[in-house]
């Protein structure tokens, strides 16, 4: 007990010092390393990581598949993309709704002028949306697969709708963003880019500290048993809907500024954040990383990423295989992922140096099958 | 009228035409320790799901302390009102450390907010490590629970509703799958248990049953068929019948 008091804070402090070393590596010394073109690929890369760790709160900790996450990671995106779009001189519209003939700018387009509106919006909406699906479907006890098939079909009617309105939202081409200008930069300027990559290590290390807080704890100890065991936390006392509609309005709000910081960095946001596939795809990179760790599910989002981009350079057909038959492997042979893969790897090395294992790291599931068979055998 | 803790009236519940409670009268007072014994399928379990707002009944009502209905509540808020459940195969987390499943029975008020903000009170913790004394598993307090023997889940579990401190505790076959050793000393502290609480426990094993029993209810097609001393029951024919070829001990 005592030693275990005395070793928290130190243990503490040195993920700090680690996030921050690769958080300062990640911003100052990895510009210096790569070119222009494939640092802009792994700020994107990293936005997609801070969409991954709201998969990971919702899916990972609490049990939730959704595969709507595109809805949020696109409203976040159209929010910021509506702000840049409108830096122009007074009276003028932005140049598509010319197009169709439209000559005053819809009405839930006008908060989006006020610069610190846009920043609260692009989280606060996605949350607000998040929070009120999630409300609905819990109190009403809508649990597991029911759940994922709801989520996926929002997904398909945002995009549908996104996709349908040009007078509104310009349709499927979606809204460019590399010509726009913020604060006299234009956005798809090198400085406006490197500005954008800081910025996104910067709240990708701001996401993991969230999380890390909300599943440290109490919380997150709840979040686990709801996962594990809903009706009984019912019988404990709790309400499980309040802490599933918090924990997915969070997923949301994190996806709602991962898709802005993805915009801004891609140049366009477009109903296409919304497509079945991409929501998906943020469920695999969570699954291959090792669901229910926090860095996995950063981890998942920039191998998987990476290895898309250098296979698809090279040899652009494999790519969609090559996913499958990651996602088939991990769920196959990794249930825990990479990390869980790499835990174990670390500890077998550390007893073979004769250090026993860690008396904190986790037991692993899979070394004790007869426990393994009872935990599934355990009905309701 | 006012030392019932619990009293319920006429509970039916109805599954498709089954009538697995029918017309069940039961009550029992403060600081009771009472058995409910009864065939398989008797609706014993049945009956607690009832009480705990996990099966709404058909008919009838439930009254618990003050509160003159429970119908109403959802099984969140009638756990807030005080009445805690085990279940017939041990419900732990099993991810969770014995500690953190006992921690989050005990915290309060249950929250989002005070499982977020608040931390553990000194006196939580206080109880929580009284209590891994009490359960006998203070060397494996910070093992998670998957890794508990059987018998270490039902005390767990055993645990984690008393760290609810309720006023009523419901417990369902404790001793299913125990040893002789380990069901002793389970009801010993049932009956330590039962010093500060009111308790109804269900139970098939009769050497148990007559360790812990002062009073005894038997339950038959989702009734009670009757009441008494456990000796008054075991003398009764209409439980011999009930039971016959079923717990031969019971004649
Ligand atoms: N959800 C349900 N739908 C239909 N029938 C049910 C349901 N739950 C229980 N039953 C039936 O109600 C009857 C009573 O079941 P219950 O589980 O209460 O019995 P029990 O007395 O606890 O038996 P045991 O001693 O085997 O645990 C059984 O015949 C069971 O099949
Ligand atoms: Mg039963």
């Amino acid at each position: 007990m005592s030693s275990t008091k005395s070793q928290q804070p130190q243990s503490f402090a040195i993920e700090v010092a680690l996030v921050l070393a690769i958080a300062f590596f990640l911003a100052f010394i990895l510009p210096l390393l790569l070119s222009d073109f494939r640092l802009k690929l792994v700020g994107r890369f990293l936005a997609l990581a801070i969409a991954a760790l709201g998969i990971d709160l919702i899916w990972g900790y609490t049990g939730l598949l959704s595969l709507g996450q595109g809805i949020f990671f696109a409203l976040g995106g159209y929010g910021f993309a509506m702000h840049l779009k409108l830096q122009l001189p007074e009276g003028e519209l932005p140049e598509f709704f010319t197009l169709y003939g439209v000559k005053t700018l819809p009405w839930f387009w006008q908060p989006f002028h006020s610069f610190p509106f846009t920043l609260i919006s692009i989280w606060l909406i996605p949350m607000i949306v998040a929070g009120l699906l999630g409300y609905l479907v819990f109190r009403n006890r809508i649990r597991g697969v029911y759940f994922s098939i709801l989520t996926q079909a929002m997904l398909v009617v945002f995009f549908n709708f996104f996709n349908g309105q040009q007078k509104l939202i310009n349709g499927t081409n979606g809204l460019k963003t590399d010509t726009d200008t913020l604060f006299g930069v234009v956005m798809g300027s090198d400085t406006a880019q490197k500005f954008f990559y800081v910025l996104t290590v910067l709240v990708l290390v701001g996401a993991y500290g969230l999380c890390r807080w909300l599943t440290q704890g109490r919380f997150g100890r709840l979040l686990i048993a709801i996962r594990d065991d809903e009706s009984r936390v019912r019988f404990s006392g709790y309400n499980p809907t309040s802490f599933k509609t918090l924990v997915f309005a969070v997923s949301g709000a994190l996806a709602g500024i991962a898709g802005a910081l993805y915009t801004v960095q891609s140049g366009i946001v477009s109903p296409q954040y919304m497509e079945i596939a991409l929501s998906i795809e943020m469920v695999i990179w969570v699954a291959v990383g090792g669901r229910g760790t926090l860095v996995g599910a950063i981890l998942g989002a920039l191998v998987v990423n990476l290895a898309r981009s250098l296979l698809s350079e090279k040899f652009p057909e494999v790519w969609l295989f090559f996913q499958g038959a990651l996602f088939l492997l991990v769920v196959t042979v990794l249930p825990q992922g990479l990390i869980g893969w790499l835990r174990k790897a670390l500890d077998r090395v550390l007893r073979m140096w004769g250090y026993g294992p860690h008396a904190t790291t986790y037991p692993s599931l899979e070394e004790d099958l007869e426990q393994q068979h009872e935990q599934q055998n355990l009905g309701h | 009228m006012s030392n019932k803790i619990l009293v319920t009236e006429d509970l039916t519940v109805n599954f498709d035409g089954f009538k697995a409670l029918n017309q069940l009268n039961f009550s029992i007072n403060v600081g009771e320790l009472r058995v409910i014994i009864g065939p398989n399928g008797a609706g014993k379990t049945t009956f607690l799901d009832v009480i705990t707002g996990k099966v709404k009944p058909t008919e009838g009502r439930i009254t618990f302390k003050q509160h003159s209905n429970l119908r109403q509540l959802s099984e969140h808020q009638i756990a807030q009102l005080g009445i805690g459940r085990k279940f017939q195969t041990p419900r732990v987390y099993l991810n969770l450390t014995v500690r953190e499943n006992l921690q989050l029975s005990c915290h309060r008020p249950k929250t989002v907010f005070s499982a977020l903000l608040s931390p553990p009170s000194k006196a939580a913790r206080q109880t929580v490590q009284g209590l891994l004394e009490t359960i006998g598993l203070v060397l494996s307090a910070d093992k998670p629970a998957q890794f508990l023997s059987h018998g270490e889940k039902q005390w767990l579990e055993i645990g984690m509703l008393v760290a609810q401190s309720p006023d009523l505790l419901l417990v369902d076959e404790p001793v299913a799958g125990l040893t002789d050793e380990e069901t002793f000393q389970t009801g010993e502290l049932l009956l330590s248990l039962a010093q500060s609480h009111s308790i109804i426990v269900i139970e098939h094993d009769m050497e148990f049953v007559r360790q812990i029993a002062s009073h005894v209810t038997v339950l038959h097609q989702g009734s009670v068929l009757c009441e008494g001393s456990m000796e008054s029951i075991q003398a009764d024919p209409r439980v011999v019948e009930v039971y016959l070829g079923q717990t031969p001990e019971v004649a």
